[in-house]
C-alpha cells in the first residue's frame, strides 16, 4: 500500500507543482498510515524530493519520454503505480498533468477526483473537497473505487517542508511503441517567462487599457514583481492579446498569491476565474466596478497614472528588500 | 468523415450558483441552461469541417428531457441529428462509458467534447472516452485540421502552445481558439425551423456504473471588505501587501 505522487519536471528541474503534489502525498500517506512514493521522469537530481516528505522515489529513465506524451507518460506511471501498490494516486493540475489524468484514471481504474483543494475530509469514505462551477462553488465527492486518484489544484495546499532520508530506485516501465502515434512535432513556449499556472503574481489587464499598444505598462509591472501576465476575456476577443493569457470561466483559471487587475471591470465570469487567488488589488478608473467588492486592495484611478508610479515604488522597494 | 460533438447543456456563465435540498443537490431554480462554451467552439469547428470536407456531424447528450432546447439549438446551428442518452448524468467515467457505447455502435471518425464542462469541471470525459475507444485524443485543443486519416492538432500548454501529429480515429477536448469567439453561430428562423424536423433519437442507458458520488455542495466563504488605497497614497498599497497581505 502507498500514495504514490507523480512529481514533474520541466527541462531538467522539477516544477513547483510537483513539491506541491509532494507536500500533500506526504500529509496524505500520514493520513492513511502508509508511505508517500514519488514517480518522476528523466528527472534532474530526485533527491530534491526528500525536503518535502517524499521516502521512496521511482525514477525513470526513458529516451521515449524525453518529450511529453500524454498515453506514454499515463502508461509509465500507472506501471510504476501498480510496482507500488498504490492505493491513491496524486497528479498536478498542470497542462500536462489534465491531459494525462483521465488516461491514468482509465489504465487504474482509479475513481478520479480533479481540482481537490484540501486533504480528504475523510478517508472511509473517502470524500474529497473540489472546486466546481469554475470555482463558483465546492464539491464534496466520494471516490467510491478501490484505486483513489486526485488532481491537486494549484496553489492550494502550498509547499510543506519535511526533512526526510529517502531512497531512489530505478524504475523501468515497459512502453511499446503504439502508445506513441500522436506526437509533438513543435512546441511554441517562451522561456523564462513566468506562467499563469506557475508564477506567484499575476498581473492582468482589460479594455480600459485602451489597446494593445499599451501593454507595455502591464508587462513592465509584470517583470517588476517576476509576474506573469493575463488578460480579460474582451481583451482576447479583440486580438490585442494571445488566447492563452485569457482568464475566467471560459479561459484560464488563477490561483496565485497575488494577482493585479487593471482596467478590468470584473465581470462574474472573470471573478469566478480568478477567485481562488489569495490577494485580489483592482485599479479601475469607475468605483462602481463590480470587482471592487470582490477586490483586497482597490484603487479608483487611472491606470495610465497610478501604473507607472507603483512601478517606480516597487522597484525602490525591491531594491531595499532584497 | 462523421464527426459527433458531445455537448453538456450547462449553467450559463452569468449564472449564479446555488444549492438546495440541505445542500445535497444543484438548484436549478432561475438558471439559465446553454450549450456547455467549450463545446460550442468544437460544435463550430465540425460545423467547418462538414461545409468545406462534406463531414456528417450529430450531436450528444447524457441527460433528461430537460436538455432537449440545448440539443435543438445544436440542431438549428447546423448538426444533422441529435441523440439524448436518457440518465442522469452521474460522474464523468460513467457518461464516458455511455458515449463511448454510441460511438462503438454507430461509428465516429472524430469525437469532439469540450476538454471541461463549466458546471463539474472534471475534464476526464474525452479521456476516458479515448482510452475506452482506444482512439487518439488530444485535450486543451486550440485549432484542428485533418486531411484523410491524418489530423493535426494544436493544445494549449502552460505557457505556450504545441503542435501535435496524430490520427484518426480521434478524440478532441476542445476550447476557445479551436474557432474564434467571433465565429460562434446563433441560430437563425431557417436553422430553427428545420431543426425541428431532424432526428433527436432518445436512448436509454447501458450500464449504471460511476466511481464517485457528489456528497454535498458548498460555496466559497464570503469576503471581508476591500481596503481602498488613495491613488496618491501608493506606498501605502506596498506597505499592506508587504506587512498585512505578505505577498511581496
Amino acid at each position: 500500500m502507498s500514495v504514490l505522487i507523480y512529481t514533474e519536471t520541466e527541462k531538467g528541474v522539477f516544477k513547483k507543482n510537483a513539491f506541491e503534489v509532494a507536500s500533500y502525498g506526504a500529509a496524505l500517506a500520514e493520513q492513511l498510515g502508509t508511505d508517500c512514493v514519488a514517480v518522476a521522469i528523466n528527472p534532474p537530481d530526485a533527491s530534491q524530493l526528500q525536503s518535502y516528505g517524499v521516502g521512496k522515489i521511482l525514477v525513470i529513465k526513458e529516451a521515449k519520454l524525453d518529450t511529453f506524451n500524454a498515453k506514454g507518460y499515463a502508461t509509465a506511471i500507472a506501471q510504476a503505480a501498480k510496482e507500488a501498490s498504490a492505493q491513491v494516486v496524486l497528479v498536478s493540475s498542470s497542462a500536462d498533468s489534465k491531459f494525462l489524468s483521465p488516461l491514468l484514471a482509465a489504465q487504474l481504474g482509479a475513481s478520479f477526483a480533479p481540482n481537490v483543494v484540501a486533504l480528504p475530509e475523510s478517508t472511509t469514505p473517502f470524500i474529497v473537497k473540489r472546486t466546481a462551477f469554475s470555482n463558483k462553488g465546492f464539491a464534496h465527492t466520494e471516490l467510491t473505487g478501490s484505486v483513489k486518484m486526485i488532481g491537486v489544484a494549484n496553489n492550494s495546499f502550498g509547499l510543506h517542508e519535511k526533512e526526510t532520508t529517502s531512497s531512489v530506485t530505478t524504475f523501468t516501465p515497459s512502453l511499446e511503441d503504439h502508445l506513441f502515434t500522436t506526437k509533438t512535432t513543435a512546441v511554441d513556449k517562451v522561456s523564462g517567462k513566468a506562467t499563469i499556472a506557475d508564477a506567484d503574481v499575476v498581473v492582468s489587464g482589460g479594455r480600459g487599457l485602451k489597446g494593445p499598444e499599451n501593454w507595455g505598462l502591464i508587462e513592465d509591472l509584470a517583470n517588476v514583481l517576476g509576474a506573469a501576465t493575463a488578460c480579460s476575456k474582451p481583451v482576447s476577443d479583440l486580438g490585442w492579446r494571445p488566447h492563452g493569457e485569457h482568464v475566467g470561466q471560459t479561459g484560464k483559471p488563477v490561483a496565485t498569491n497575488l494577482y493585479i487587475a487593471i482596467g478590468i471591470s470584473g465581470a462574474i465570469q472573470h471573478l469566478a476565474g480568478v477567485s481562488a487567488s489569495k490577494v485580489k488589488v483592482v485599479i479601475n478608473t469607475d468605483p462602481e466596478a463590480p470587482f471592487f467588492k470582490a477586490a483586497d486592495y482597490g484603487i479608483v484611478g487611472d491606470a495610465f497614472e497610478v501604473v507607472p508610479e507603483l512601478i517606480e515604488k516597487l522597484k525602490a522597494f525591491k531594491a531595499q528588500n532584497v | 468523415m462523421k464527426i459527433l460533438v458531445c455537448i453538456s447543456n450547462v449553467p450559463d456563465t452569468t449564472s449564479k450558483i446555488n444549492f438546495k435540498d440541505n445542500n445535497t443537490a444543484f438548484d436549478t431554480a432561475g438558471v439559465q441552461f446553454v450549450i456547455n462554451p467549450n463545446d460550442e467552439f468544437g460544435l463550430t469547428r465540425a460545423m467547418w469541417f462538414k461545409e468545406k470536407q462534406g463531414a456528417s456531424v450529430a450531436v450528444v447528450t447524457v441527460g433528461d428531457a430537460s436538455a432537449e432546447p440545448t440539443l435543438r439549438k445544436a440542431l438549428a446551428i447546423g448538426a444533422d441529428e441529435a441523440y439524448r442518452i436518457d440518465a442522469k448524468a452521474t460522474d464523468g467515467f460513467f457518461v464516458a462509458q455511455e458515449l463511448a457505447a454510441l460511438v462503438k455502435e454507430i461509428g465516429f471518425d472524430l469525437v469532439i467534447a469540450g476538454r471541461e464542462s463549466i458546471d463539474y469541471n472534471g475534464g476526464m470525459v474525452p479521456g476516458f472516452l479515448a482510452s475506452t475507444l482506444d482512439f487518439q485524443y488530444v485535450t486543451n485543443c486550440i485549432s484542428l485540421e485533418i486531411e484523410g486519416n491524418n489530423a493535426t492538432a494544436t493544445r494549449e500548454i502552460d505557457g505556450g502552445k504545441e503542435t501535435l501529429d496524430t490520427q484518426l480515429p480521434l478524440v478532441i477536448g476542445g476550447q476557445k481558439g479551436l474557432v474564434e469567439e467571433s465565429d460562434l453561430r446563433i441560430p437563425n428562423m431557417r436553422g430553427i425551423m428545420m431543426a425541428r424536423q431532424k432526428p433527436l433519437h432518445v436512448r436509454p442507458a447501458t450500464t449504471s456504473e460511476s466511481q464517485t458520488k457528489e456528497i454535498s455542495f458548498s460555496k466559497p466563504e464570503a469576503k471581508g471588505a476591500v481596503t481602498m488605497i488613495d491613488p496618491a497614497n501608493i506606498d501605502q498599497l506596498i506597505s499592506l501587501l508587504h506587512n498585512e497581505a505578505k505577498v511581496l
